[in-house]
């Protein structure tokens, strides 16, 4: 079932709120794929007793009536928010996020958090202090990350919809390799409060549903201009469900050229030839746009990241919440010994990088350079946009790889953002979907949009969608 | 640029002044919480002081106007685009293990102040939150810490090195504080910490082309300590160069009790800030338009008051420049003269109350005279109800106990005597009783006029009119 025919239930009364949480809890119980850090089964079905008494207070919101998990990034009150890690272990939150305040709002109710990579900086979920998830296609396989948990519960159809952050690709990514639709919308969209900051100048909430039906619904719910993010921007409501039958008319749509030359699998690249085609088919006129620049991208980013993380994570320090090691005789020692058990390898890291490519001496030759880049990206995306509506290329270079996997390059786990690092560098709204399958695994392509160019992206996806069924396959 | 009359044993010193304000708005930096001074501990504190997970700033309009002013008042550069740093170390009472602060794109910059007639170049004025205070001396087996004064915004006022002598440091730093408080931004108040002061300072010979190696003083809390502290300083370095030794790059601590600093942190373990623009906050754009509503908003400035009142209350320069040199014994003085006379308030302010407020060494707030009652005083004077000398007691009386004037003069019987039958009688008495000296007077020892205009004050505790009794007296001797 996908979240249209679930939401179409209970508004005919064919289901109730309360019926639904129950079947998401007992596939939550019952999940072998480790992709839940904690449930709430007596607060979800509170909360859905209350919707299905107030039903005619919520039956015209977005979500209404729809069981909802939330990566566990975003602050719940009153409930544990881990952010993947053993930091924040027994840390309970006592404000909600804007993203999860809004979901209530609009009629979901959340029944668990799922696991993701510790502070979401990972792209297999394997750096979760909670243990990896498996992909619901092949257990031996990873979901992708930083968003797994979130992408291998609606692809396992646990819930129809799910939230996740994506600041290098961590919902376009785990969306591709699980087979589902995921939206990282333009930085600012959707308010940042309460969601724990990764890198804050990338960092963006956004929708995961099968298709991009349930990705419009979740993003009318999830966005909202918020004063207490001053990087929230104010715009004209749209409503991103509507817009689904819009007429866009003739789009005219970038496509890489050359694009066999950035090491992309032979498989995702017939997948996306036959995309093209579809694309043509639907009417609308590709041209290749020259996009050499693209592999400069996770250089910039593997230093601007690191270096916001480094000073984000600052305060994870022992002296106020979370983690604090024992019997510590000074302030340096309680430090040096919080951090260093507290903290995974790969955040530890990143916090080093990010460090030292901050310190006096290498700033200008490292973040300064970075930043470079990044206005450079930025600047290549407007004059593409200056010709075309869209751009469309694949969203990975392969499907979703083995658990462990070993490799002689230190960064090839960094390769995996390759392609959905361009849009965040740049602030742009992206969407993936599936768009092929192959070895018994989902495939994907990615459409980036101009800046708040939420509502094309979706009707175009939306458009696909009539047209193909990759979206429809379950594992 | 050496001014030979600040050369200390042929040494030259080289001070600059970062001076930090603690901005009066009603909340924080970035944040809802209350911006208070004297409240219980951990109670004036949002989420957003406590550094939790997921929170982010906002900043607070108030303070970005204050920054403003100070600008305005200044002659100095209000930024087109002001950016927000993050200044990153780790202190338990700083929650964030950052400071949000503003390093190369300040809100003010290039401002400029007089101080007795030599302009010294303020360098930057910066918007920064405070840090938290820890406590370390409440319990023997733990330090303590109180979020109260995190995120409280402060204005870091950084002046060029233009300083010459600890005096003038001191001057300057008067000077600040007489412009913040003008604005109304800040209390100034140095004891309780709204304004402290760190000082770089450095000596050289005058004809060195470059200055010598700075020490940083940080944290001095009163003008006397500031004087001291540099002086101190100033003796110290010239120590170490005459026996041909080397200045460190250092920071330094003054330590009140003994009159000394003394090493904090040398260069080599200087923190490594690691500054780069905040990400949370937007670049601030302020238009000219905004600029312009600021200054609309803005209060009198020193000299400008000044001169209002040379015109206004038709005060000379100098009377006008003491009475406007505080900002509240000018708002008094308006307060007084609405209905007494001008130029008796201005003399008594400048004079008597001047006095009595150094003694004391509080300002006037702090005193228990308010401006009804001194208007009143003056009154009293002026009407002859009471003699100059009397109001000096009353003043006494009311500085004390801040009795109502009018209750003083009625307990003590202290209105003077202007009846002029009751006046002539004691005039005869002491005629009749000092006939000698009438005798003496008549022959031409004119002095004597004020031997029996004394002995008319002493008979009626000086409370006759002095200018009816000398009327008088003129009259019967004739």
């Amino acid at each position: 079932m996908n979240f249209k025919e679930q939401r179409e239930n209970y508004r005919l009364k064919k289901i109730s709120a309360k019926e639904a949480v129950q079947e998401s809890l007992v596939k939550i119980k019952n999940d072998k794929l480790n992709i839940f850090i904690n449930h709430f089964e007596k607060q979800a079905l509170a909360n859905a007793e209350h919707i299905d008494n107030n039903f005619n207070d919520f039956k015209d919101k977005p979500l209404s009536g729809i069981p909802i998990a939330h990566k566990d990034i975003f602050c719940t009150e009153g409930l544990p928010t881990t952010c993947g890690s053993k930091m924040l272990e027994n840390f309970i939150a006592p404000y909600d996020s804007t993203v999860v305040k809004n979901c209530l709002d609009a009629g979901s109710i959340m029944v668990a958090k799922t696991n993701m990579d510790e502070f979401a900086m990972g792209s297999s979920n394997e750096t979760s202090y909670f243990g990896a998830v498996a992909n619901p296609w092949n257990h031996d396989l990873v979901p992708g990350g930083s968003s797994g948990g979130a992408a291998a519960c609606v692809s396992a159809n646990i819930t129809t919809i799910s939230t996740g952050t994506d600041t290098g690709g961590s919902i376009r990514q785990p969306a591709a390799l699980c087979g589902i639709t995921g939206l990282k919308p333009t930085y600012g969209l959707v308010s940042r409060w309460g969601m724990i900051a990764f890198c804050s100048s990338m960092d963006q909430a956004g929708p995961f549903a099968k298709d991009a039906f349930g990705c419009a619904a979740l993003l009318d719910a999830m966005a909202s201009f918020d004063e207490k993010d001053s990087t929230s921007t104010k715009r004209e409501d749209i409503n991103f469900e509507k817009s689904l039958s819009k007429d866009f008319g003739t789009l005219k749509i970038g496509v890489i050229k050359n694009i066999q030359k950035l090491g992309i699998s032979e498989d995702v690249i017939n997948a996306y030839e036959n995309s093209k085609t579809v694309l043509s088919g639907l009417g609308h006129k590709l041209v290749e746009v020259d996009f050499s620049e693209l592999s400069s991208g996770i250089c910039s980013y593997y230093v601007i990241a690191p270096a916001e993380c480094s000073s984000n994570l600052s305060r994870f320090d022992g002296v106020k919440y979370g983690y604090r090691s024992k019997g510590e005789k000074d302030i340096a020692n309680l430090y040096m010994n919080t951090r260093s058990d507290g903290f995974g390898a790969e955040v530890k890291k990143r916090i080093l990088i990010g460090t030292h490519v901050l310190s006096a001496g290498f700033y200008d030759a490292y973040y300064l350079q970075a930043q470079k880049v990044r206005r450079m990206i930025k600047v290549k995306f407007e004059n593409f946009f200056k010709d075309v509506d869209l751009i469309f290329m694949p969203t990975t270079l392969d499907q979703a790889f083995e658990k462990n996997r070993k490799s002689d390059d230190p960064n090839r786990m960094y390769k995996e953002d390759l392609l959905t690092i361009p849009a965040n560098l740049a602030g742009l709204p992206a969407i993936s979907f599936p768009n092929g399958f192959k070895n018994n695994l989902p495939i994907a392509g990615q459409l980036i949009g101009k800046y708040f160019g939420e509502d094309l992206l979706l009707n175009t996806t939306n458009k696909i969608q009539g047209v193909t069924d990759w979206h429809k396959m379950t594992p | 640029m050496a001014q030979n009359d600040t050369l200390i044993k042929g040494w030259q010193p080289v001070i600059g002044l970062e001076v930090h304000v603690q901005l009066m708005t009603n909340t924080k930096l970035f944040s809802p919480a209350k911006n208070q001074f004297g409240e219980d501990a951990n109670t004036l504190v949002d989420l957003i002081d406590l550094g939790l997970p997921g929170v982010l700033p906002v900043l607070n309009e108030g303070a970005m106007k204050q920054g403003i002013k100070f600008g305005l008042a200044t002659n100095a550069k209000i930024a087109e685009t002001m950016i927000f740093d993050r200044k990153n170390y780790f202190y338990p009472d700083l929650p964030k293990g950052y400071q949000i602060t503003q390093l190369h794109y300040p809100i003010v910059r290039d401002g400029v102040v007089e101080v007795n007639g030599k302009k010294i170049r303020i360098h930057q004025a910066h918007l920064e939150e405070d840090a938290g205070k820890s406590i370390h001396d409440k319990y023997d087996d733990k330090s303590v810490i109180d979020l109260n004064r995190s995120g409280v915004p402060l204005l870091e006022i950084v002046s060029e090195p233009d300083i010459r002598s600890a005096s003038e440091a001191v001057e300057y730093l008067k000077k600040i504080h007489q412009i913040i408080t003008y604005l109304d931004i800040s209390d100034g108040n140095m004891s309780q910490g709204s304004m402290r002061c760190d000082a770089n300072v450095s000596i050289m010979k005058p004809e060195d082309k470059e200055f010598g190696t700075r020490a940083e003083i940080k944290n001095i809390n009163s003008f006397k300590f500031v004087e001291k502290a540099i002086n101190f300083e100033i003796r110290r370095q010239i120590k170490i160069l005459e026996a041909n030794g080397a200045v460190e790059q250092e920071t330094r601590l003054y330590d009140s009790i003994k009159d000394e600093t003394r090493s904090m942190r040398t260069k080599e373990f200087a923190n490594d800030y690691r500054y780069f623009p905040c990400p949370d906050l937007v670049p601030t754009n302020i238009s000219e338009e905004f600029i312009e509503s600021v200054r609309k908003d803005m209060d009198e400035l020193p000299e400008e008051k000044q001169e209002r009142f040379m015109s206004t209350y038709n005060l000379n320069e100098y009377d006008a420049g003491v009475i406007c040199a505080d900002k509240q014994i000018a708002n008094f003085f308006e307060e007084v003269v609405k209905d007494a006379d001008i130029q008796l308030a201005a003399k008594w302010i400048i004079g008597d109350l001047n006095a009595l407020l150094n003694k004391h060494d509080i300002c006037l707030d702090e005193s228990k005279i308010d401006a009804a009652n001194f208007s009143e005083l003056i009154q009293k004077i002026t009407d002859n109800t009471i003699s100059g000398k009397i109001a000096k007691e009353v003043l006494e009386e009311i500085w004390i106990t801040g009795t109502k004037v009018t209750e003083v003069i009625d307990s003590k019987g202290m209105q003077q005597i202007s009846d002029e039958g009751e006046l002539e009688n004691i005039i005869e008495t002491i005629l009749n009783e000092n006939n000698n000296q009438v005798i003496a007077y008549k022959s031409g020892k004119d002095k004597l006029f004020g031997f029996f205009v004394g002995q008319v004050m002493k008979a009626t505790q000086g409370k006759a009119n002095p200018g009816l009794v000398n009327e008088l007296l003129k009259k019967r001797l004739s």
